[in-house]
């Protein structure tokens, strides 16, 4: 049973890794763009196929491909700042149509540019943690952890500790009033929709070789995204992650102890009763919708 | 010539080209046009529940329990299926009743958030048991629609035409059910509720009841559509009722444009045209979302008032109607 459980914990880790790495840019784009981004399950599935392109196809070393992966969706972001959002500033469900418009020819190029089919992916290493003997950690699950880590710490400390972080939180908690004290609301749009949607392709890039990669996998992903973001707590980061790591135990838990499709029911129905009972989440703080 | 003489024309010149339009079009094409015909009543009931303001993105989750409740009622129960689509409707309405509770506690971005959860789940639990949703293959063999004559045609529902025939009375009638609830008084609350919400409130309209209100009917109207289509394919699963689907009636829908009572059939109809002449006809048909995807953003972006906006600048000389 502590074997399990112990197991178990270590699953909910690694996916607790990449759904925040998603979750944190959803979050960051809707604070500064004040748009949801429903294409975002499209970006994560973006990054995978670079790594598909460029490390199955092409040989390129693993971390090469993960980089260009977080490289190319961060100009698909730029892309989307540049013809989508910006246009569509004053139409308040504007942005977020057009962004299921984004969507569909995402995931339309995918599959005329790589079929329908799963795609297969080598995996990067073969080595195995055994803390026992059933409890085990894969070191391509390891090197997931490990980088989430890493680039959310590097962005709290834009965020936190220099003058673009500071601009950014700025314009996320009033745009206007930062514009007035000189600060370009364009360049930090850009940046926010650069990171968001790069934080999307890079998780995508990290995990294509331990997920099925397929030009649909983005569904579940937004669905994961958007119940974490409404359970920590539209608008703050720190909810984001904190909702990823809870979120991620117990829809681990639930798969292990019934199947995926009850875990999936359950996540559903928490962000449901959050909805009804905190609207604003457990870390929310004004009500931005 | 009186205006009411010339309308009674007009509309009967109209009937008489949708009678006589089948005729002129091969079998696929035909099947399409029952598609079309159900598809009009999906979006025109989803029109009425935007006229409160709110924008869920459930709506074809409650087609899907029209068309589940419909196709159990015939299996399991053995009831006939013209009544069984009826209660179909009424079950949509009343799943629509209960979620109201929870739902209409949100507003704007959360309602949406919210009524895609709530339809997600009730998807999920069509795929996740089997007994009686049939899990992820669905229900098959659905009883089709008995056959019966009218003495000058006979209704044989294999073939699309009859079906036309009977899809398009049925949804004809509630085209014109769902003109009259707009133009009644209720209708007008509406329009105030989404509009001015708080003056509504201030002036003593119970505004949330009214939210409740456009749902459940709508949700009934939604569920009959589902029902139709049901009994005419014979099949159906949860993934006939996902999100991609969702997102092609809120294409129709946004690219008709929602001011007017026929912006959203007019998107329905130039979308369907367009998929199945333009892409069907010339081989594209891999490339319909993306098609769909790129006239989404193009619309919302140079034609943000829809296609109705068009019409709307042609008629324009004419008096204003309240």
């Amino acid at each position: 049973m502590f074997d399990l459980l112990a197991q178990t914990g270590l699953n909910a880790l690694y996916a607790a890794s990449y759904i925040s790495l998603v979750a944190v840019g959803l979050v960051l784009i809707f604070g500064v763009m004040g748009v949801v981004n429903f294409a975002h399950g499209e970006l994560f599935m973006a990054g995978a196929y670079v790594v598909v392109a460029l490390y199955a196809g092409g040989g390129a070393p693993f971390l090469l491909a993960v980089a260009a992966g977080l490289g190319f969706v961060g100009l698909l972001g730029l892309l989307m700042e540049f013809a989508l959002f910006r246009p569509l500033r004053d139409n308040p469900l504007g942005g977020l149509v057009a962004s299921i418009g984004f969507l569909m020819i995402l995931q339309a190029t995918a599959v005329m540019g790589f079929g329908v089919r799963m795609e297969h992916i080598p995996p990067v290493t073969q080595e195995v943690i055994a803390f026992s003997e059933k409890v085990r950690l894969p070191m391509s699950r390891l090197y997931v952890i490990v980088a989430a880590v890493v680039l959310l710490g590097a962005l709290w400390y834009f965020l936190k500790r220099t003058r673009f972080g500071w601009a950014l939180r700025a314009s996320a908690q009033d745009a206007e009033a930062a514009a007035l004290q000189g600060i370009s609301i364009g360049q930090t749009a850009r940046i926010a929709m650069f990171i968001g949607a790069g934080l999307a392709g890079v998780a995508g890039a990290l995990t294509a070789p331990l997920v099925s990669v397929n030009p649909h996998m983005g569904h579940s992903v937004i669905v994961t995204a958007f119940i974490v973001i409404i359970v920590g707590g539209v608008g703050s980061l720190e909810g984001a992650v904190v909702a990823s790591v809870a979120y991620a135990f117990v829809h681990t838990l639930v798969t292990t102890f019934w199947d995926g499709v009850i875990a999936d029911i359950v996540g559903l129905s928490l962000m449901l009763v959050v909805l009804i009972v905190k609207p604003t989440g457990l870390f929310g703080t004004a009500d931005r919708a | 010539m009186p205006r009411t003489v010339l309308l009674v024309i007009l509309w009967a010149a109209v009937a008489a080209v949708l009678v006589a339009l089948p005729h002129a079009l091969s079998f696929s094409q035909q099947e399409i046009l029952v598609f079309m015909t159900i598809n009009l009543l999906v979006v025109a009931s989803y029109r009425l529940l935007t006229l409160t303001g709110e924008w869920s993105l459930g709506h074809v989750v409650i087609v899907g329990v029209g068309a589940y409740a419909s196709a159990l009622y015939t299996k399991e129960l053995g009831i006939p299926v013209p009544v069984s689509m009826l209660l179909g409707a009424c079950t949509s309405a009343l799943i629509a009743m209960g979620l109201s509770y929870p739902l209409f506690r949100m507003k704007g971005f959360y309602f949406l958030i919210g009524s895609f959860a709530a339809g997600e789940i009730i998807r999920l639990l069509w795929k996740r048991f089997r007994e009686p949703f049939g899990g992820p293959k669905g229900i098959k063999g659905i009883d089709p629609m008995p056959d019966f004559s009218i003495g000058i045609w006979d209704f044989d529902f294999f073939e699309p035409v009859s079906y036309y025939y009977f899809a398009g009375a049925v949804v004809a009638l509630c085209l014109w059910l769902l003109w009259r609830i707009e133009r009644s008084p209720v209708g007008l609350t509406f329009h105030a509720v989404h509009w001015q919400d708080k003056l509504a409130q201030s002036a003593g309209v119970n505004v949330r009841a009214y939210r409740t209100l456009a749902f459940v009917v709508a949700s009934g109207f939604a569920g009959l559509a589902g029902a139709l289509g049901a009994h005419y394919i014979g099949t159906i699963n949860p993934n006939g009722f996902d999100v991609e689907t969702m997102v092609f009636v809120l294409t129709w829908t946004i690219v008709g444009g929602t001011a007017t009572f026929y912006g959203p059939l007019m998107g329905c109809i130039a979308l369907t045209v367009l998929n199945e002449i333009v892409l069907r006809e010339m081989g594209f048909e891999q490339m319909r979302p993306l098609i769909y995807g790129a006239v989404l953003i193009l619309s919302i972006l140079f034609l943000p008032k829809g296609l109705e906006s068009l019409v709307q600048k042609l008629v324009k000389p004419r008096r204003v109607e309240p």
